[in-house]
């Protein structure tokens, strides 16, 4: 009823919300946990391991390649998982925890504008965080720049998204602060090993690195490692990705709660 | 006589439960355009959850509830805008600063008022550039108040208004939100501080176990609850308690160290001075006064009982 009432103010459901974006984001860089865990921890990792001698070797068991080219998709996923997994859920998780969200709802935008907010700039940031992993590995190390471009962004894209994705499901079910960050750090130590920290997929026996390819970060390590070698990613890989991206989103979806 | 407005807020039959509780039971009441009508209630009594469904917060079970003729779960949208809300338990992000935090909520609505002269009236301007985590209570308190009426609703709701604030600061609030309603705007406002409701409301609805027990001005509650005069007097010899119980209109008689405190209504005090004065009885240092919001507050709770 009345929607000539309702016009009259500044659209107030739209999803995105200039001044809510911009609050969020000076928020963000109020975060030192969050510019460190997403922008830092990668590159600098990145970077201690290039400095060790034999990473900059040829390694046979790798196909021919060091374990450095090796280390760089690694860190790119590790930014993901330190924005999406360890940063994003307890900010969101609090902001309900505090009533945040709920004083919002009291006011002409909606609680969905913060998530949107706080889901663009971690997508921002990991995005960033990646392009500063490829750029060191690149400049420091000589890693190759990704050769198979346009599959090297699609599986970026489906993994950031997968990683957003869990990290908001991890906010709709912890309830509190102190719950989600523990559930953060039972997710992150998995999906380290899965991305392939502790030793990269491509040098995983064949038995696990099956199993870990089916896992997100396992179907993302190995897709963006084919892209950076020139090769279209597998489909396979694409079509974990994308599932992931759909389950996540959508248990998210059904499980966010306002209050 | 012209029609009279329809009330800005109408609130009818209003049922709400909890897990089978029944926390509001059948509240009624209507606010008009420009009034200040207090919700005046002991903790637990479903204050807050009803004027949480007014806020379109919560959505009621039973009943019919319109702010300004629009329905605040419906047309949640349209009555976000017009309405400011201060919540009880909410709080804004802990990083946000003072000033960042007035800004961004003034940038919510399509009229907003000018947050310096506001935040000048709330004695904020000192703490613009403070986090919010680091405010202490009354600060917050302060700055809830202004996020409330920044974007210049034609309904503030305010729930524990001067909770935490210092009496000055609760004094400055209490003037300030004269003027605001003396610009037309329409406050709603729950408490439970007596002298907060008499000195502010034009209206009172009491509500005790999730129902209305009254619905009255300030100094018609006080006249409504028994016993709204207080009479004390230290007689110069011993009353037959027999003799008291029968005064006209009496609602209780205590004695304490020799002095006589009744308490009922006016036709109470001549009944008394006429008894004294028949047993030629001296009443020293005699009191009449009439009971405060307080004793009405109690009378209608029956909280007072226990």
């Amino acid at each position: 009823m009345s929607t000539a009432t309702a016009t009259s103010a500044t659209t107030p459901s739209a999803p995105v919300n200039r001044a809510v974006l911009k609050a969020e984001f000076t928020l963000f860089r109020r975060e030192a946990g969050s510019l460190i865990g997403i922008l830092l921890f990668p590159v600098l990792l990145l970077v201690i391991l290039g400095s060790i001698p034999s990473f900059r070797e040829t390694d046979a068991g790798l196909g021919g390649i060091r374990l450095v080219d090796a280390y760089v998709p690694v860190t790119v996923l590790l930014g993901m998982i330190a924005g999406g997994i360890q940063s994003m859920p307890p900010i969101i998780t609090g902001y309900r925890e505090r009533g945040i969200l709920r004083r919002m709802s009291t006011t002409p935008v909606r609680p969905a504008a913060v998530l949107g907010a706080q889901m663009g700039i971690h997508g921002v940031a990991v995005l960033v965080s990646v392009a500063v992993c490829l750029a060191v590995g690149r400049i420091a190390f000589d890693v190759a720049l990704p050769r198979q471009i346009a599959g090297y962004l699609l599986a970026l894209l489906l993994s950031v998204v997968v990683a957003l994705a869990l990290g908001a499901l991890i906010a709709s079910r912890a309830r509190t602060t102190k719950i989600s960050n523990a559930i953060g750090s039972v997710v992150f130590f998995p999906a380290m090993f899965c991305a392939g920290v502790w030793l990269p997929v491509q040098a995983m026996p064949d038995a696990l690195a099956h199993i870990v390819e089916l896992t997100p970060f396992g179907a993302a390590a190995q897709a963006l490692n084919q892209a950076a070698a020139g090769d279209w990613p597998a489909w396979s890989h694409l079509v974990v990705l994308a599932v992931w991206a759909v389950a996540l989103t959508g248990a998210a979806a059904r499980w966010f709660r306002w209050e | 006589m012209t029609t009279t407005p329809a009330p800005l807020i109408e609130v009818a039959g209003l049922r709400k439960s909890y897990a089978g509780r029944a926390v509001v039971d059948d509240v009624s009441f209507t606010v008009d355009e420009g009034e200040i009508f207090g919700i005046l209630g002991p903790n637990g009594a479903g204050k807050t959850t009803t004027v949480e469904c007014v806020e379109g917060l919560r959505t009621p079970d039973a009943g019919r509830i319109r702010v300004a003729g629009l329905d605040p779960v419906r047309d949640h949208a349209q009555v976000t805008g017009l309405l400011g809300a201060q919540l009880q338990e909410s709080e804004i992000q802990p990083k946000l600063t003072v000033r960042e935090a007035l800004e961004l909520y003034a940038s919510f609505y399509p009229d907003p008022l000018d947050w310096r002269p506001l935040a000048g009236r709330l004695r904020l301007e000192e703490k613009l550039g403070t986090r919010f985590a680091k405010l202490s209570g009354g600060q917050k308190q302060r700055l809830f108040i202004a996020l409330a009426l920044v974007g210049n609703p034609r309904v503030v709701v305010l729930d524990e208004l001067t909770t935490g604030l210092d009496p000055r600061a609760r004094r400055d609030t209490w003037q300030l939100i004269e003027d605001v309603r003396d610009r037309g705007v329409t406050v709603l406002l729950v408490t439970h501080f007596m002298e907060e409701a008499q000195r502010l409301c034009d209206r009172i609805a009491v509500i005790d176990k999730g129902r209305v027990a009254a619905l009255d001005t300030p100094s018609g509650l006080i006249r409504q609850a028994a016993g709204a005069t207080v009479i004390s007097f230290t007689p110069s010899a011993p009353l037959d308690d027999q003799e008291l119980a029968a005064l006209p209109g009496l609602a209780s008689t205590a004695h304490k160290d020799g002095r006589v405190t009744l308490t009922g209504g006016d036709e109470t005090v001549n009944a008394v001075l006429t008894l004294l004065a028949r047993h030629h009885i001296t009443a020293h240092q005699l009191r009449v006064s009439d009971a405060t919001l307080d004793d009405a507050f109690l009378d209608l709770t029956g909280a007072g009982q226990s």
